[in-house]
């Protein structure tokens, strides 16, 4: 029978079965400081963790983007300093390898699992973080859990799900100079709301998805939670196969030719069935820039913010007034006349090596007008970002160039917005209080994000000239 | 797991949707052992002003509400991150039945895992339900698990979707570490087996 891709990896997997239930086995267990609470419960309940070897933690929520050489003590919060200390005492404790403040290829879990090799085609990868999803674009059924699923995987190496469905999304068409693939998944996600992909596994395909960089792949999977979607997912093609050959975890030798030859299987059959199906034009997709507190409240950047007036359902008019008065906008204003205050390039989704490049191919040569961290995903993305000279870009503009980590994008490290505070991120999620408390988010791609930086506004990226010598 | 078998609490309808986890848990509090009690975390930012004080207009700030622990919710609610303190948060203030037209998935899960019950009915069940609750004086509402039912202080009865485990789970208060350890065997087999035939995913 022709099986999915999703299929395919979830059959591999079946432990044992029962009811609605499949346990599966779990290849990869990622874990961040906040599963602290999966480490108490294990030690409340006496248990021990099955297999620490197929486990890796990171520092990243909470590590500090400043003064970084002084390590532990340059953390000045105890509250903070102490989740980067209980992550360490937690994974010394069980064993477990910890991509810790002063690795050398520390930064944020689903930037380093796939440069370091972890992530791999055809596995099932369990992420104490909801943002999992992001390693689906190496062919992995990849989900995020909380923490007691935490510490059932880690005591067991295997999880209870109930089979969700599958849902096709196909991108075809060629993209527009200066459309990266975070417009592409910001569109979807308006075309099918942010509750839109509840209960199915989402796989990407179409000519657009192809034609992407592995990197600007990992963007679409990360933002499929953005939809409801716990994993998205993307056939492995020889980009894929290209990007994983010498990275530190992945197959060597024969053993990687033995994998290949497995990864190539690893695609959905002509003729297959998926529950659900949506196709999406990419050539008519402008930048965008979302106005409300859901990354389904998006516009183009040459559009305005709705009028919650024209809206008939009095519930999704209520829901546009309390987001616009949150945003302290207006109706029907141009999006071009939203002024932020701040600019914030970095988190799971856009701080990529060639997230970075994109920015600073607008940077060149000029001076930013408003306060611009850069936040780079890794230790590694760091080195790269350095010896191509792009920090010199940042710093010259005038933006600041700091250590990775998640930073402001969920703004518990200490990086946050002030109350009122309006900030063009590349982040995932423009939620009321997300990146501090009061704060405004508008989720842009890293090239807009730039742009706002030099400008002072939301300007159109694709009608800069250089824009088609940009590879997004 | 404490076992959820009956409950019966006041109603209180939150008329909003994609409420995600950090308006249930805001991210600067997750650092918070939960021995403090998350209870005080919970809709922290979201029932309050610019100034702090609590908002008149959130249901759970009035004094009409105040001892609800069912909470009638919005679509997708419970979406974004995956934090499990917003779980703790609802616990810890007496919270046991979440009832919404749809759920985020991770919340959902996490719900059960800590013996509270997140389930669907339809969106214009999910409307009569919270009108009742805006307009009657009782706003007591009785949850069956085995028998799958909520019933309305009116009499009027709904029919609860649960799958077998899920019920399982919640009434007798499972710890799920332990029924999967049951399978251990199996677990050990599979492995052995998926090792040979995918041997470079072991590094």
């Amino acid at each position: 029978m022709a099986k999915t891709l999703f299929e395919k990896i979830w059959s591999t997997h079946v432990v044992a079965e029962r009811d609605e239930e499949t346990l599966l086995y779990v290849d990869r267990v990622l874990l961040q400081e906040n599963s602290f609470h999966a480490f108490d419960k294990i030690r409340r309940e006496k248990r021990t963790v099955r297999n620490p070897q197929q486990t890796f933690a990171f520092s990243d929520h909470y590590v500090p983007t400043r003064n970084r050489e002084a390590g532990l003590n340059g953390i000045a919060d105890p509250e903070i300093r102490h989740m980067i200390e209980l992550i360490t005492s937690d994974t010394t404790a069980h064993d477990i390898e910890l991509f810790g403040i002063e690795h050398r290829f520390q930064g944020i879990l689903h930037v380093v699992g796939p440069e370091y090799g972890i992530t791999q085609p055809g596995l099932i990868i369990a992420g104490a973080d909801s943002h999992t999803s992001t390693h689906g674009a190496l062919g992995a059924y990849a989900f995020g859990i909380g923490s007691s699923e935490v510490a059932h995987v880690l005591s067991t190496q295997s999880l209870w799900r109930t089979k969700p469905k599958t849902f096709h999304v196909l991108v075809n068409g060629t993209r527009r100079a200066g459309v990266s693939s975070k417009d592409i998944v910001l569109k979807l996600i308006n075309a099918i709301g942010s509750g839109g992909a509840v209960g199915y596994a989402v796989e990407y395909a179409g000519s657009t998805i192809d034609s992407m960089s592995v990197e600007a792949r990992m963007t679409v999977c990360n933002m499929s939670i953005e939809a409801g979607a716990r994993a998205g997912l993307m056939a492995p093609d020889q980009r894929v196969i290209d990007y994983i050959q010498g990275k530190p975890m992945a197959p060597k030798g024969e053993s990687f030719e033995l994998a290949k030859k497995y990864w190539q299987t690893l695609k959905s059959d002509p003729g297959c069935s998926f529950d659900l199906s949506l196709e999406l034009n990419a050539a008519t997709i402008q930048p965008q820039v979302t106005w409300g507190t859901n990354p389904e409240m998006v516009a183009d950047v040459t559009g305005s913010v709705p009028d919650p007036l024209q809206e008939v359902n009095i519930e999704k008019q209520v829901r546009m007034q309390r987001a616009l008065d949150y945003m302290g906008l207006n109706a029907n204003q141009t999006i071009r006349s939203i002024k932020p205050d701040r600019v914030f390039i970095g988190s799971c989704t856009n701080s990529r090596i060639e997230d970075l490049r994109a920015a600073a191919a607008i940077f060149a040569d000029q001076t930013c007008r408003i306060e611009t961290m850069i936040v780079p995903g890794s230790q590694q993305v760091k080195r790269a970002a350095e010896a191509e000279g792009l920090h010199e870009i940042f710093e010259r503009a005038g933006a600041e160039w700091l250590a990775p980590g998640c930073s402001m994008c969920v703004g518990i490290n200490g990086d946050k917005l002030a109350p009122g505070q309006r900030a063009a991120s590349t982040s995932n999620r423009n939620f009321e209080g997300r990146q501090g408390q009061g704060g405004r988010t508008h989720l842009v791609s890293p090239a807009m994000a730039a742009a706002a930086a030099i400008t002072g506004q939301f300007e159109d990226v694709s009608q800069y000239p250089e824009a088609h010598t940009w590879n997004l | 797991m404490e076992p959820l078998v009956h409950f019966s609490a006041s109603g209180v309808p939150l008329r909003l949707a994609n409420v995600n986890t950090d308006q249930l848990f805001p991210a600067r509090f997750i650092k918070k052992p939960r021995a403090v009690g998350y209870a005080q975390y919970l809709f922290h930012d979201i029932r309050r002003n610019k100034e702090g004080s609590l908002l008149d207009s959130f249901p759970l700030n009035q004094t009409r509400y105040h001892n609800s622990k069912i909470l009638i919710g919005g679509a997708n609610f419970g979406s974004g991150s995956s934090r499990e303190g917003a779980v703790y948060a609802l616990f810890d203030a007496g919270f046991r039945v979440i009832i919404a037209p749809s759920f985020g998935e991770i919340f959902a899960a996490n719900c059960l895992k800590n013996g509270v019950l997140a389930t669907c009915l339809s969106e214009e069940q999910i409307a009569s339900i919270q009108q009742t609750l805006t307009d009657s004086d009782d706003l007591t509402m009785v949850v069956n698990i085995p028998s799958q039912t909520l019933t309305m202080s009116s009499g009027i009865l709904f029919n609860l979707r649960l799958d077998t485990f899920q019920k399982q789970c919640l009434i007798q208060g499972l710890n799920e570490i332990d029924l999967s350890l049951t399978f251990s065997k199996e677990i050990d087999m599979f492995e052995k087996s998926y090792r040979a035939i995918f041997p470079w995913t072991q590094s």
